[in-house]
């Protein structure tokens, strides 16, 4: 009972189709059992590699041109790709690793790696790492942290996803603002919103799910000088006096006139695409679906500093390997040379709207060409990315749905927020002896 | 010695007597024990544990996963009631509409008049629909700010953000979707009344509202409850209408029991405790549908 467009519903039927052909060429891959050298090449017999992701945007698109590159490059390496909606995604792996169906490769985002990692979904990757000699000094810090858990690495970065603030240009022309200076802290931020009233426009349409008002929240948590969780994410923290002043700033522009009330999923988005939203702060992966909009006038930059510092919500990619019941050595040492490949190719992949996990890929000049993911790219040093714990996940779910109920008037934002950690600490305290951790 | 003498034909009925009926039932009984009785049988056994399918320990809990519903201060209390409470408001209003208006649909398509396999088809015509279909269509059209519907009647209704609205929308949505099929049970139970019952009681002088309460709704009466266990059944597993079209919201005010256990057992691989929700919401629905058939029965003796 879940929706699928007709993209996962091909996902669907691929993945279908590689659980077949993987199990119809199962006696084939069983060649002599070669030991990976990390990811540097692969000379054993052909196999065939089978990668999950989530990538139901125009990013699908530009990873399954990635992967035809690398399969025709690499004549004894098939990856064949099946992508699902995540949420699904999330909740279909677990299952068809224990049945032996699962992929070998599983893209992951950074907060999920801890949860799945201690379920024993996917296996460490130090020596990936160490081959390809990379280390924390290539990637950003809190990213290249990420990967691990209990001390060994389960994830090899491959990207950084940001929020930034989308802005309709002929919104601000008609309110009298310059398009090319859009407001970067909180006073420019409230003039622009007053001015944009004053032509009659709700400037900033905010909604009350996840996406995007969520991940707005997050932020201005963050900004505010608040955190969701303490530093060893073992008690919420998302009720503390700057978290409440935050989220209260927001719901004060709702109760200002700024933004309409009770705004519906994807409704601020697609209204700011319609010229009735003037200002959107959404995923950088949007980049490219309003680059297939010519008609719409838009700009994007960096989120203004509201609070008392600079911080966005942001996520990572990671490559994970998939733990088998039985090893094949072969496809291990296989998904380590493509992994290396697809990090060493992440320039082409920054195209499809998200910023290189690499710090050399980011100084590339060509990757300053991708203007819009570039000015993007400003904010990573201000990311505030989730912490790494298992089960963190379903945690900040219940900041999701105070942060609703605050947006909707359903409760004051402090009363909310009090109610969401109550229940998030008794879920840290219940996933502690879950996992043991 | 009177030994009865067995005809051919009663000593061959003898001989695959006992067993054939069991024989025709087998090939069904084995389906239904592998995808019927032994899930019911292993989730009853999942309740009892604190169940990650992947994690290596599953720990025997008892009837901890049940006490902790009725537990004011544990992790579920607060959201199992409150989707307990979403699931009796959606049934307690969907299902009057749900038995009442198809009934309606059905005698007037019982009658002749021409178009009527038009419009028989054209009420049917929603429930082929997907709910993943329905959901978004409804989700765009009643979006409070951008959807048609408030831009019909100029009003900002928030059609799905707040209560009550979000249940008006739930059950709007519901009976336009799914009222085709019940009136498709109806008209086949409308057809299945002899033609002579109201000719005669015509010919008494019965008045149309005297015909519909002494010769439809007794004639129904089967079909009637067939209707109103099914019904009852499907609102109180809604799911996919509230997870696609509300979210929840606001809050978790609209998530109803299923999908709350759908969010536990899938989406945290708490499996154990949606288990023990999902038999405790069986246990509930198995009570209504007894005390259902029982006011029926009592209805059928006086």
């Amino acid at each position: 009972m879940t929706t699928f467009n007709r993209r996962q519903l091909l996902g669907l039927g691929l993945g279908a189709a590689a659980a077949v052909s993987l199990a119809a060429c199962g006696d084939d891959d069983k060649g002599p059992a070669t030991t990976g050298n990390g990811g540097k090449d692969y000379t054993g017999p052909k196999v065939t590699i089978n990668l999950w992701n989530g990538f139901t945007g125009g990013d699908g698109d530009i990873f399954k041109k990635l992967v035809d590159q690398f399969n025709t490059e690499h004549a004894n390496i098939a990856i064949t790709v099946a992508t699902y909606k995540w949420e699904d995604y999330y909740a279909k792996l677990p299952g068809a690793v224990s049945s032996g169906n699962g992929p070998d490769i599983a893209v992951m985002h950074m907060d999920m790696i801890a949860t799945f990692a201690a379920r024993k979904v996917i296996q460490p990757v130090d020596d990936v790492a160490s081959a390809l000699g990379l280390s924390e000094s290539d990637f950003a810090a809190t990213v290249w942290k990420g990967g691990l858990y209990q001390s060994k690495r389960y994830g090899i970065p491959l990207d950084m996803h940001p929020v930034g603030m989308y802005y309709n240009k002929a919104l601000f022309q008609k309110a009298g603002l310059d398009p090319a200076k859009p407001p970067t802290n909180r006073s420019e931020f409230e003039a622009t919103l007053t001015a944009l009233k004053g032509a009659g426009i709700q400037g900033f349409w905010i909604s009350p799910f996840q996406f995007t008002g969520g991940m707005t929240g997050y932020s201005l948590v963050h900004q505010f000088g608040g955190a969701l969780y303490n530093a060893d994410a073992t008690k919420a923290t998302f009720n503390s006096d700057q978290a409440v002043e935050a989220v209260s700033w927001l719901t004060k522009l709702i109760a200002d006139g700024h933004s309409p009330a009770n705004v519906g999923q994807d409704a601020d988005y697609l209204a700011l695409k319609s010229n009735q939203n003037a200002i959107n702060i959404n995923g950088i992966w949007q980049v490219n679906d309003l680059k297939k909009s010519p008609d719409v006038q838009w700009g994007v930059a960096p989120v203004p500093q509201i609070g008392t510092r600079k911080a966005v919500w942001a996520n990572s990619h990671n490559f994970t390997i998939v733990q088998q019941k039985t090893t094949d050595a072969n496809k291990v040492a296989g998904a380590k040379v493509f992994i290396n490949w697809l990090s060493q190719h992440s320039l082409d992949w920054a195209a499809g709207g998200q910023v290189p996990a690499r710090n050399a890929v980011r100084d590339d000049p060509k990757f300053k060409e991708l203007t819009e993911v570039n000015t993007l790219a400003a904010e990573l040093p201000d990311a505030a990315f989730p912490p790494a714990a298992p089960g963190i996940g379903d945690v900040t779910n219940l900041f999701y749905t105070a942060f609703n109920e605050a947006v909707l008037g359903k409760k004051a934002p402090k009363q909310a927020l009090d109610d969401g950690v109550a229940k998030a600490d008794k879920l840290l305290e219940d996933n502690r002896k879950k996992y043991g951790s | 010695m009177p030994t009865p003498v067995a005809s051919p034909g009663s000593s061959a009925r003898v001989m695959h007597g006992t067993s054939t009926p069991y024989l025709f039932l087998l090939p069904y009984l084995l389906i239904f024990g592998v995808f019927g009785l032994l899930p019911i049988g292993l989730g009853v056994w999942l309740s009892l544990h604190q169940w990650d399918f992947q994690l290596p320990n599953k720990p025997f809990t008892g009837l901890d996963n049940y006490t902790e519903l009725f537990t004011p201060d544990s992790l579920v209390y607060s959201d199992w009631w409150e989707s307990v409470r979403a699931t009796a408001i959606f049934t307690v209003l969907s299902v009057p509409l749900l038995v009442a208006l198809p009934l309606g649909i059905a005698m007037l398509l019982n009658r002749r008049f021409p178009g009527r396999t038009f419009f028989r088809a054209v009420y049917f015509a929603p429930y082929v629909l997907g709910v993943a279909v329905v959901g978004l269509l409804w989700r765009f059209l009643l979006d409070a700010n951008l959807g048609f519907v408030n831009h019909l009647f100029g009003t900002h209704t928030p059609w799905l953000t707040a209560t009550p609205w979000a249940w008006v929308s739930l059950v709007g949505v519901t009976v336009w979707w799914t009222c085709g099929f019940n009136a498709v049970i109806y008209l086949a139970g409308l057809q299945d009344i002899p033609a002579e019952l109201y000719e005669a009681s015509k010919m008494d002088g019965a008045s149309a509202w005297q015909r519909f309460w002494h010769v439809t709704l007794p004639g129904l009466r089967p079909v009637l409850l067939f209707v109103i266990t099914t019904t009852i059944l499907a609102s109180a597993n809604m799911f996919g209408q509230s997870y696609l079209i509300t979210q929840g919201a606001p809050g978790n005010e609209t998530r109803t029991v299923v999908s709350y256990v759908v969010a536990l057992g899938i989406g945290q691989n708490d499996a154990g405790r949606a288990a023990a929700m999902s038999v405790t919401l069986t246990l509930m629905l198995a009570v209504v549908s007894i005390a259902n058939f029982r006011i029926f029965r009592y209805q059928e003796d006086s």
